[in-house]
């Protein structure tokens, strides 16, 4: 009975992929793997999706369901990551990666909170198919954004095709701009002296600390704002519409302002990715990636009612991490497998986000 | 009550009346306008395009009669699930999926031509059945959220796809063509040619074949129910006779030297499709008049009957225009596919006048009064389910024999998203679809398809965009249609409130 109840909390699914990380781990020097370099891995990818996955919590706790509209908000973060390239190409285009990435996020906040305004009116209007239509305005997001790209007036070499002279291209080099400075210690070696330690490796495993720190405060933030007067009252909207009219607390406002939070965390999240992972990825890249980030989510134990920060840091680290470490045991395992990865990827974040549909009956879908 | 209200109307004085009638045509045609907004948006966008496009209208017509033959099926898959009341089907990929394993277990065994192709459907039919099956259970797990749902589901099951193509075919399960296996690997090729095999397996029966085939369906259909109808001892047997015997004669005719070398074809330009076309809704409209005329009927639409006829005539005095003639007589349809539309679009209208259909229609309505009235709700739903997943795999069959080329991890992903994206842009919404906007859907959606790139050129020189925007089009319009759905179903209740 007592281990019926234990598995019940944790859940089945969370229970299943946690041991399978497990054992990835423990197969991983069995097969003579480096486990330093899987470790690596890991702590990267966490700390690249850390906020794109957090910017979920808003959106589920105010009551919009799964954020899969959070396209709009990695819109608005790479508008801000190549706008400022730009800026700093017509200044004279020196090397200052903080100035960019400070420019970078300058420019994607307003425009994410822009865009999370005018996407909340529209979830306020769709109460009961908010999943739904979010998937497809984010799809339409990106189709549109993908215009965006072609007839940005930009100038930067990093940034257009070298040869046609305008379109940007489709992946964008960070090297000379703020990519890597909290995560990639040869990066970091070469800023002055509190700025260096923003990155290091002990024994072989690099940690970019600078990056978990950020990632780990802006959850904290977020931590302090669920425990806060509109924190709560948000919470109170997403859970129980009637009752938290009856208490006078507008519940539009609150799912509008969750929606905000949510596309400016969107934001954020991307230019923080690229700054880890080195490159801005434009067009169809971003496409599915709100799906990793709701599957990461529902890992982490959460559900479309329901969401908080433990959910995000351990949702991250099984999603993330089973994807990273399962991927050079299985080019050990059969060496023809290189695609493998990324079918159980598929296959992982689709199952976990049906089973999570597939609990929430009668939920917030309204009978028709 | 609602009678003396009649009355006091039909009281009124003369002038009243009239002014009455005015607001009502003219309201008429408002609301005409207003509930075909979609799909006017998008003929203005059409017509902009070609114009803007600089392409011959011969071209476009020519694309257009291409895409129509191979993707108008599978767009009608979409429409018993509306009508059951579960929305727009965003798993019919799960269709495509069994067509496309039917289609490389007939391509891996060697068969070719039509064989090949019944081989892959007989292997696709139950095996979409069965996939319909399920989606069907599982969507009755979540009723209220079948669209996002699907759409996952749709993802879900490409994975696993990919996993049975990539790795357990060829690794598990031996594959006989060994020129189908990723050349020192395992798992099946990114793409397989069916030039030589399967390539318009289905598009090259001709048409005296057809005929056969109709005549043999309709004999069957016939025989069984006089048999039936004998063992029942009932004595109406007359109509099926005369069915029946019309059919033969319909099927004697094609063994006229003259005719049969008429039917030796196995297409048909746009031209005959247009005059077969007007002669069927004269025939029709002209059948409903002396129905009428038989036996009178008050409510009965004289004007509209006339109104059709002179249409169709109008349309058919148009195709004598030269340039429009060469047009139509250059563009040419497959006859065996535009003979499976036809004969679903008729499907599609004759099942809503059966019980489960009617069935099905009251479950789509209210899944309360449904169950109130003794309909099994579940039961009902995953028939539904099943019927679009087995036509979605015969649409996908008819479009990859058309395409000739098999794309192995591509070719299903797109096909829920650019069917949905059509029907809407026809003027269906989430809980309403029909045949016809089907088949204005496909036309439009597809003509933008052509004129897009083209026409990005010109106005922004770069066709990248016009790319772009067809893209952006087909997700757009998915997200503004189900925004307007979820709009007003939440607005609905407060209207009716007062009263």
């Amino acid at each position: 009975m007592k281990t019926k109840s234990i598995i019940d909390r944790i859940g089945w699914p969370r229970l299943i992929i946690g041991l399978f990380f497990f054992l990835l781990i423990i197969v991983s020097p069995i097969m003579g793997l480096n486990l330093t370099d899987v470790f690596s891995d890991v702590l990267r990818r966490w700390a690249m999706f850390g906020i794109l996955v957090l910017a979920m919590v808003p959106g589920v706790q105010s009551g919009i369901g799964l954020n899969f509209g959070i396209s709009l908000g990695i819109v608005a973060g790479l508008i801000g990551g190549t706008t400022a390239i730009e800026i700093n190409y017509r200044r004279g285009g020196e090397y200052q990666p903080w100035a960019d990435l400070g420019l970078a996020l300058l420019i994607a906040i307003p425009i994410a909170i822009i865009l999370g305004y005018v996407y909340g009116l529209l979830l306020n209007r769709v109460k009961g198919s908010e999943m739904t239509v979010s998937t497809y305005v984010g799809f339409s997001a990106i189709a549109l954004s993908n215009i965006v790209w072609l007839v940005l007036p930009f100038g930067s070499g990093t940034l257009v095709w070298p040869i046609a002279g305008e379109g940007m291209r489709n992946t964008i080099s960070l090297e000379q701009s703020f990519g890597g400075i909290m995560s990639n210690p040869s990066v970091t070696a070469q800023q002055p002296f509190p700025l260096n330690l923003l990155a290091f490796e002990v024994g072989g495993v690099v940690v970019p600390i600078g990056t978990i720190l950020f990632v780990l405060f802006v959850c904290f933030l977020m931590w302090l704002f669920l425990r806060s007067k509109w924190g709560i009252a948000m919470s109170a909207a997403g859970e129980n519409e009637l009752f938290t009219r009856s208490n006078a607390i507008n519940v539009d406002k609150m799912r509008i302002l969750g929606t905000v939070i949510s596309t400016v965390l969107g934001a954020v999240g991307i230019i923080i990715y690229a700054q880890v992972f080195g490159f801005l990825q434009l067009y169809n890249a971003p496409l599915m990636m709100s799906f990793a980030c709701v599957a990461a989510i529902l890992i982490g134990g959460a559900s479309t009612r329901r969401a908080g920060i433990s959910n995000v840091i351990i949702g991250t680290l099984l999603f993330q991490g089973i994807l990273t470490t399962s991927l050079p045991v299985i080019k050990q395992l059969m060496p023809q497998g290189s695609t493998l990865s990324e079918v159980i990827r598929i296959i992982i974040s689709n199952g976990i986000i049906l089973y999570a549909l597939s609990k929430t009956r009668g939920g917030t879908q309204v009978e028709s | 009550m609602k009678a003396k209200n009649d009355m006091n109307q039909s009281n009124g004085s003369q002038d009243e009346l009239v002014l009455l009638q005015q607001e009502t045509m003219r309201q008429k045609v408002f609301s005409w306008l207003f509930e075909n907004k979609v799909m006017l948006l998008f003929l203005i966008i059409c017509i902009g395009g070609v114009w803007v496009s600089g392409n011959s209208a011969g071209f476009v017509v020519e694309n257009v009669a291409v895409r129509f033959g191979r993707n108008a099926f599978t767009v009608m898959s979409l429409l018993i699930p509306v009508l059951a009341g579960l929305g727009l089907n965003f798993s019919i990929v799960i269709g495509a999926i069994a067509a496309q394993v039917g289609l490389f277990f007939a391509v891996d065994w060697g068969f070719s031509g039509i064989i090949g192709m019944l081989i892959a459907f007989l292997i696709a039919t139950p095996l979409a059945s069965l996939f319909g099956f399920g989606v069907g259970r599982l969507f009755n797990k979540m009723k209220g959220s079948e669209m996002i749902a699907g759409l996952i589901l749709g993802y879900f099951a490409d994975g696993l796809y990919q996993l049975f193509f990539l790795y357990i075919l060829g690794g598990v399960l031996p594959v006989r063509t060994t020129s189908l296996i990723i050349p020192g690997g395992i798992g099946i090729k990114n793409t397989i040619d069916l030039t030589g095999n399967m390539k318009y397996a289905l598009d090259g029966v001709k048409l005296v074949d057809i005929v056969m085939i109709f005549f043999i369906i309709v004999a069957v259909v016939c025989a069984f129910r006089i048999i039936t109808k004998i063992r029942n001892k009932d004595k109406s047997l007359l109509k099926d006779v005369i069915i029946l015997l019309v059919a033969a004669l319909v099927y004697g005719l094609s063994y006229v030297p003259q005719i049969e070398s008429a039917l030796m074809t196995n297409s048909l330009s746009l031209l005959n499709v247009l005059v077969i076309g007007t002669v069927g809704v004269i025939v029709y409209a002209v059948a409903k008049l002396i129905g009428n005329w038989r036996n009178a009927d008050s409510k009965f639409k004289k004007a509209r009957y006339v109104a059709i006829i002179i249409a169709a005539i109008v349309v058919y005095a148009l195709t004598y225009i030269p340039e429009l003639e060469k047009v139509l007589m250059t563009s040419k349809v497959p006859a065996l596919p535009l003979a499976l539309i036809a004969g679903l679009s008729l499907f599609n209208a004759a099942f809503l006048s059966t019980r489960i259909g009617q069935n099905m229609r009251t479950v789509g309505q209210s899944r309360v009064i449904a169950n109130a009235s003794g309909i099994n709700v579940d039961r009902v739903r995953i028939l539904a389910m099943i019927i679009s997943t087995v036509l979605a795999s015969w649409g996908q069959l008819i479009y990859l024999q058309n395409l000739g080329t098999f794309a192995t991890y591509g070719a299903h992903l797109q096909v829920g998203q650019f069917a949905i994206a059509a029907l809407l842009v026809g003027g269906a919404s989430v809980s309403k679809a029909t045949n016809k906007q089907a088949i204005t859907g496909v036309l439009l959606f597809h003509t933008l398809f052509i004129v897009a790139p083209e026409a990005g050129k010109v106005l922004f020189n770069n066709a990248m965009i016009g790319e772009y925007f067809r893209v952006f089009v087909s997700y757009g319009v998915i997200a503004l249609a189900l925004a307007m759905h979820a709009w007003q179903r939440k607005k609905k209740p407060a209207v009716e409130m007062p009263a």
